[in-house]
């Protein structure tokens, strides 16, 4: 159904539509960060498009990457009942000079979720006027949905009691254990020791 | 009157006086005119809802009636999970609230934290603030939520200010643990309904 | 010793003309107890007002990274707790849209039911709950206990009444109870006798339909550049709902309306989710006329299907099939996808990620109340304090969903 998109845009941005994929029904496209705004920008106004919605934007972490994150968008047309998914990879293999244009002035939708990614993945959002952290705290250090922050790594705000009648409460496995072995396949080569 | 386990009728006086000691009666008193501070964050809170209303009416208990301000609560129901971020707002209003208090930790997660074990939740509220019962569950049935305030009441009445922990009950009669119903059982029960709706409706 | 009486002119109140902070919750009872919202009030005008969530922010997405495909299930039923099973059904979607996994027909109609059931208890919590916290107890108590009627369903289906984790990759746990379609008929009609005593408690009430009533206007264009869907979106006018829109399961077959407001006020959030209920009920009813009665719902396929029991225990090829689904996960193909439904709020959506092995690469919500509650400053500004109840109240703020 948006594979006519995909040949628009194509046609109009020629190479700088780093690639065109169609998994499962879904379509993709992927750019590079500097036409990230732009080609939203047009997804949004092109008659042929009409993306009136920002339904989704978030990040993914590929620590054997490099550039190491993505950011994918979900875009929909109440109007063209079609979607459309973007992606663009940034940011080097420690997640450093992870930068890309703000979608905030395209759809306000974007504010909240440009956040979250940033709060989660530690991906900055050019021309975001207040990218605060949103889920976690302030004082939280680190981005934790990034395959190389331990889970089970807490950050207390206020000092856990001691002395009798505290309960050491422990999960009855490690960190690494009783873990499915599917899980295994993600620590990262050289990664520092995942969870 | 309750349960004033300790009460001594003086003899002949049925009608006229009662002896106890001070606390007893203290502790007869607070345990039936509880003011809660509901906490509620999470699922349990959707139990929670359930539980003040009609059908398992936590007004039968004299522990219905909420203040959002702590200082007029004495229980603190901590109502699903307390994330990082929520602990030095739980620790404050725990703090806020005047002697004497009590703190009921509903659900699996207040209790220690289940299996939200990560980066963002505190594993258990007592290691922020001290607790009195746990009701374990996810979120616990009503009627477990019934027995822990019991369970509460019974502490209050008799000053016991250790932990409590809700537990599968020992039927009396037979020393075991209550079995749960097999769906044979569960036929056989139906049937009787039945058969017992018919006999009336005929 | 002073005078008492004060000088008037000396004592002309020099008020402050600068707004003040005030800090609503996160510990305020209208708050859910999971969003602190810092204000800027000039008398009772709201000049400013920053919305924080993340007071249950719970690591869903980094706990699903942890554990196999099916172990997601008891993190989505903590999502929006209101309604667990939509969430269930959607997470399981979305993991077959990957698999190329088709649902036996009997789990269609299965999921839709009980889906539907979950929506109508997510409407009567919303409206329930907005009603309680305007001072209006009474139609509270009504909407809780049509929903316990609701939940005695889910608990003889599933053996829970709130968190289920009943949805499985490829079906449902367990077939239907013997006496399933008879229970829901009339829990159903239960509840719709329920809902009209408690509206009527409520729609001729006059303190009530005021707070409501041109409170918390939000237009169609800002709804969809601010990503609304589901009843909020409906209530500006704008008749988008994934069901209609792009049916899924076997949504198609259903005769249904889509309420839709017209000015996207609060009365307008309210009234479209009392409507929508009354759809459910009769997406149920319609479900439950075509659902075949027997039939398996859980599809045949070694690579989600756990073997037989009996094949468990007596023999070596279901002991190393039951091992390798159990321990190892089961085996989802790389790549990813992007499944949406509809949720009681709106759009739920899952962008999976998968390297092909048992455990999920990344699982990303799209949390319709995160993207709601991200306008709500937008609707509270140049309001009264006391309006903010009534409002956040009908946005069915959900923590688990909104702040993952």
């Amino acid at each position: 159904m948006s594979k006519a998109l995909q040949q628009k845009l194509t046609a109009r941005f020629g190479a700088r539509i780093l690639a065109a994929t169609s998994q499962h029904g879904d379509e993709a496209v992927v750019v590079a960060p500097a036409d990230w705004r732009e080609v939203h920008l047009f997804l949004r106004d092109d008659p042929s498009s009409q993306m009136q919605m920002l339904i989704d934007l978030c990040g993914v972490d590929y620590p054997d990457r490099e550039p190491r994150f993505e950011v994918v968008t979900h875009l929909y047309s109440l109007t063209k009942k079609h979607r459309l998914r973007v992606k663009t990879a940034v940011g080097d293999a420690d997640g450093d000079d992870a930068v890309v244009d703000s979608l905030l002035s395209v759809w306000r939708s974007a504010d909240w979720m440009e956040r979250e990614a940033f709060d989660m993945f530690g991906v900055r959002f050019a021309g975001h006027p207040d990218l605060r952290r949103i889920l976690t705290y302030p004082e939280f250090e680190g981005h934790p949905l990034r395959k190389d922050y331990p889970a089970a790594r807490t950050q207390p705000l206020v000092p856990y009691r001691e002395g009798a009648g505290v309960q050491g409460k422990l999960a009855p496995f490690g960190a690494d254990e009783g873990m499915p072995f599917g899980r295994q396949t993600h620590g990262a080569p050289g990664s520092p020791e995942v969870n | 009157m309750g349960d004033l386990t300790r009460t001594h009728v003086v003899e002949g006086s049925e009608q006229g006086f009662a002896t106890t000691r001070f606390q007893d009666l203290l502790g007869w008193a607070r345990k039936y005119s509880l003011f809660q501070y509901p906490f509620v964050t999470a699922c349990c809170g959707m139990e929670f809802m359930s539980f003040a209303s009609p059908r398992f009416d936590m007004a039968r208990f004299g522990a219905e009636a909420p203040r959002f301000s702590p200082r007029q609560a004495d229980l603190l129901w901590v109502v699903g999970t307390i994330s990082q971020r929520q602990a030095p707002v739980l620790r404050r209003v725990w703090e806020q609230m005047t002697e004497p208090k009590w703190v009921l930790a509903f659900g699996t997660c207040a209790s220690c934290g289940g299996f939200y074990d990560n980066y963002a939740t505190v594993a258990g509220i007592d290691k922020i603030i001290p607790v009195d019962v746990y009701v374990p569950g996810c979120p616990p049935r009503p009627e477990a939520v019934i027995d822990g305030l019991l369970l509460l009441q019974d502490k209050i009445a008799t000053g016991d200010r250790t932990p409590g922990i809700i537990k599968p009950r020992v039927d009396p009669k037979q020393g075991q643990l209550v079995t749960l119903r097999t769906p044979a059982d569960l036929e056989e029960s139906h049937a009787a309904l039945e058969a017992k709706v018919k006999r009336l409706g005929g | 010793m002073e005078p008492l009486d004060q000088d008037l002119d000396e004592s002309e109140l020099e008020l402050p003309a600068e707004p003040m902070q005030l800090k609503m919750g996160p510990a305020h009872p209208a708050m859910h107890g999971t969003v602190r919202m810092m204000l800027e009030v000039s008398g009772e005008t709201i000049v400013k007002c920053d919305v924080q969530v993340g007071y249950l922010h719970r690591a869903f997405e980094k706990m699903c990274e942890r554990g196999t495909w099916g172990q997601v299930f008891p993190y989505v039923d903590r999502l929006n707790y209101v309604s667990p099973m939509l969430n269930n059904n959607a997470f399981a979607m979305a993991v077959e849209k990957m698999l190329g996994i088709k649902p036996t027909e009997r789990c269609e109609y299965y999921r839709v039911v009980l889906g539907e059931l979950a929506r109508i208890c997510d409407h009567l919590t919303c409206n329930g709950a907005m009603a309680m916290e305007l001072g209006a107890f009474t139609p509270f108590l009504w909407f809780i206990k049509a929903r316990d009627m609701v939940w005695d369903i889910f608990e003889e289906e599933t053996g829970a009444r709130l968190t289920h984790s009943f949805g499985r990759i490829g079906g449902m746990a367990k077939p239907p109870t013997k006496r399933f379609k008879e229970h829901v008929r009339a829990a159903v009609a239960g509840v719709l006798a329920l809902v009209k005593e408690g509206e009527a408690l409520l729609l001729s009430n006059r303190i009530f339909i005021d707070r409501l009533d041109g409170v918390g206007v939000m237009t169609p264009e800002l709804a969809s550049a601010y990503g609304w869907t589901g009843p909020c979106l409906r209530s500006t006018g704008v008749a988008y709902d994934v069901r209609k829109a792009h049916p899924y399961s076997v949504y198609d077959r259903f005769d249904f309306d889509v309420p839709v407001g017209t000015t996207g006020d609060n009365y307008d959030r309210f009234m479209v989710r009392l409507e929508e209920l009354r759809q459910s009920a009769r997406i149920v009813a319609q479900a439950l006329e075509q659902m075949p009665d027997d039939g398996p719902v859980m599809v045949e396929d070694a690579r989600v299907t756990l073997p037989p029991k009996d094949e468990v225990y007596k023999t070596i090829e279901g002991t190393i099939q039951h091992f390798k689904i159990v321990m190892e996960g089961v085996k989802v193909p790389a790549g990813e996808c992007y499944s949406y439904t509809e949720a009681g709020n709106g759009e739920l959506g899952f962008y999976l990620v998968s390297d092909g092995s048992g455990t999920p690469y990344r699982v990303r919500i799209r949390p319709p109340c995160f993207i709601i509650t991200s306008a709500l400053h937008h609707l509270i500004e140049g309001g009264m304090i006391a309006d903010i109840v009534p409002t956040f109240g009908s946005m069915n703020m959900i923590g688990g969903e909104c702040d993952h």
